[in-house]
């Protein structure tokens, strides 16, 4: 009966369905206000870098604070990125093999990073370590500096990407349930053993997502790291706070061909996270919807 | 442990209360274990010590820093511009979360991908971007220039550019609940005798008001919170388009940590009401409709 409705469907103009010139309209609404508001601003920022030629666009990334700017993003990153791995499989680990009271709060409480403004999760290590703080002298005592420094851009990094791979993570393996894992622990295996080669193959495109996402936030954050940085030229600017600096000293040029480098990395993670979706869209569906 | 805990019930469990079920799993301690600590020192921590510094001021000095005209300025102008920014974003993020999941047409899924272009793209390379987009000698700004109308440097622009990040929190709330809509109700409502119109009307879209308002929400929640590209665009004259983020941060180059925090202390308890928001409306539209998420 519903297969006949379907098919019938197909055939006449449905009246589950609006006619051919509404959806047109509509179709055309839709693709005329995302070309404006998201494809403008991508098209704009390749439009601006090269828009001084070649020559300005190459001598941007010769100069040594850009490159400065770069080395530390991708320091900040490979330090920052593992460390919430091994926080989301943990977490995940707990939460989706486990029963245990308070597990919905917990849930809750993993997602709380994203309800922060940036500014704030920069500004709650400024009040942690800063002056007037109790743990900032005590450790410039030791030498230790955490602000206007490495230490503090790579926490306010962990800050604001702290939830991502959790929360892919999380609903994959509640999805999953726990009877690979016990068919692999009743068959001998230990529990290193079950995770590496029996839960680990199970969730790996579901946790790449994750990392892709965690990574791409981390080197392009703005935000949080301008307010721990200090922006100390070619020590501690990322490259996001480059652009900036670039940008508020009316070298536009420089400024747009060092944002199109990010912007390349925003158009690679798009690619690849979508070439994911669609191969093992089934597998990651249970993290899509949550 | 696990294992061990899980073969001789715990003294926990005997008394027919435990914090969690018995399971053959190990690692429930190092996982867990693991999470709270990493949660405390990274999260937990940080904002108690947001908390306490704001508590310092006392109830007197707080409410002096947080009721300042020029932090209520800020507020104003923050609240205000993310309100329209949703409101923009549940029309036409509803519109586009419609056409990709009920229409077919070429290069569908291209369009669907290019949706989370702004989690993916820096916040500071959009603001700078959408600031030549609408400066006035801008694609679109020389075009509203000569109507004598600015959008860059104005509050128009901070509505823009919060426009921008706001969006795939509408669309990708929406998507899967209409995936979710059965055809069922659609073809009954037709049978029935309603027109296209009122089905949709009628049928549709209420079902989807507890995704569109949660999208909303979400939308709001980042809108007010967002610095990177709203501060290139915003033009930051106090009072007019200074928003409370960036005043955040002016109150923290003036030395005035307690300020910022009482700042930080209002914007994150609006933020925190917002959540619950979002929550009480998930749990509603599970018991009302039996999906959600």
């Amino acid at each position: 009966m519903a297969t006949k409705l379907t098919a019938r469907r197909k055939r006449r103009v449905s009246p589950t369905s609006e006619s051919r010139p509404v959806q047109l309209l509509l179709i055309g609404l839709a693709l005329a206000f995302m070309a404006v508001v998201l494809v403008l601003p991508l098209y704009a920022v390749f439009h601006e870098a090269l828009a001084k030629g070649l020559d300005v666009f190459f001598a941007t990334f010769s100069n040594r604070d850009a490159q400065a700017a770069i080395r530390l993003t991708l320091l900040v990153a490979a330090i920052a990125v593992p460390l919430n791995v091994i926080f989301g499989l943990a977490a995940s680990w707990a939460i989706a093999k486990f029963e245990f009271k308070g597990k919905a709060f917990l849930i809750t409480l993993i997602d709380l990073p994203f309800s922060v403004s940036p500014v704030i999760s920069g500004l709650v290590y400024v009040l942690l370590f800063g002056s007037g703080s109790f743990l900032g002298p005590f450790l410039k005592g030791y030498g230790i500096e955490v602000l206007f420094a490495l230490p503090g851009i790579v926490l306010a990094t962990i800050f604001v990407t702290f939830p991502f791979v959790a929360r892919e993570l999380i609903p994959l393996m509640q999805d999953q349930g726990t009877g690979d894992e016990e068919a692999a622990l009743s068959l001998g295996a230990n529990g290193w053993q079950t995770f590496w080669r029996v839960t680990l193959p199970n969730i790996k495109w579901g946790l790449l997502y994750g990392v892709l996402l965690c990574n791409a936030r981390a080197m392009g954050e703005f935000g949080a790291v301008a307010v721990v940085s200090g922006k100390i030229r070619g020590q501690t600017t990322t490259m996001p706070l480059q652009v900036e600096m670039l940008y508020n000293e009316y070298n536009a040029a420089a400024a747009f061909a060092l944002a199109s480098l990010l912007a390349m990395l925003a158009l690679v993670t798009l690619v690849l996270k979508t070439a994911l979706e669609w191969r093992f869209g089934e597998e990651l569906a249970a993290a899509k919807t949550e | 442990m696990g294992r061990r805990l899980s073969a001789a019930p715990s003294p926990a469990s005997r008394r027919g209360w435990s914090f969690r079920q018995p399971s053959v799993i190990p690692g429930f301690g190092l996982t867990l274990g693991f999470t709270l600590t990493y949660f405390s020192l990274i999260i937990l921590i940080p904002l108690i010590a947001l908390a306490v510094r704001s508590a310092g001021l006392g109830p007197e000095g707080f409410w002096k820093a947080a009721t300042d005209p020029r932090v209520l300025g800020a507020l104003r102008v923050s609240f205000t511009t993310a309100l329209f920014a949703a409101a923009v974003n549940v029309v036409f993020g509803t519109l586009i979360a419609w056409v990709l999941v009920r229409y077919r047409f070429p290069g569908r899924r291209i369009f669907d991908a290019i949706i989370d272009l702004p989690f993916a793209l820096p916040t500071a390379v959009a603001g700078i971007s959408l600031t030549a987009i609408y400066a006035p000698n801008g694609i679109l700004g020389a075009l509203f220039a000569p109507l004598g109308w600015r959008i860059a440097y104005t509050p128009t622009g901070i509505v823009i550019a919060m426009i921008f990040i706001g969006l795939p929190f509408v669309v990708r709330t929406i998507q899967p609940i209409l995936e979710e809509v059965s055809h069922e109700v659609e073809e009954a409502s037709a049978t029935l005798g309603a027109n296209r119109f009122q089905t949709v009307t009628k049928v549709i879209l209420p079902s989807l008001m507890p995704a569109v308002l949660t999208g909303f929400a979400l939308a709001f929640a980042r809108a007010v919170g967002e610095y990177g590209s709203v501060i290139f665009i915003a033009g930051n004259i106090p009072f007019v388009s200074e928003i409370a983020p960036l005043l955040i941060f002016i109150r923290l180059e003036e030395n005035n940590y307690a300020g910022a925090a009482a700042i930080a202390a209002v914007m994150l308890l609006i933020s925190f009401v917002l959540l619950f928001a979002i929550n009480l409306i998930q749990a509603w539209s599970r018991r009302r409709y039996g999906y959600g998420h």
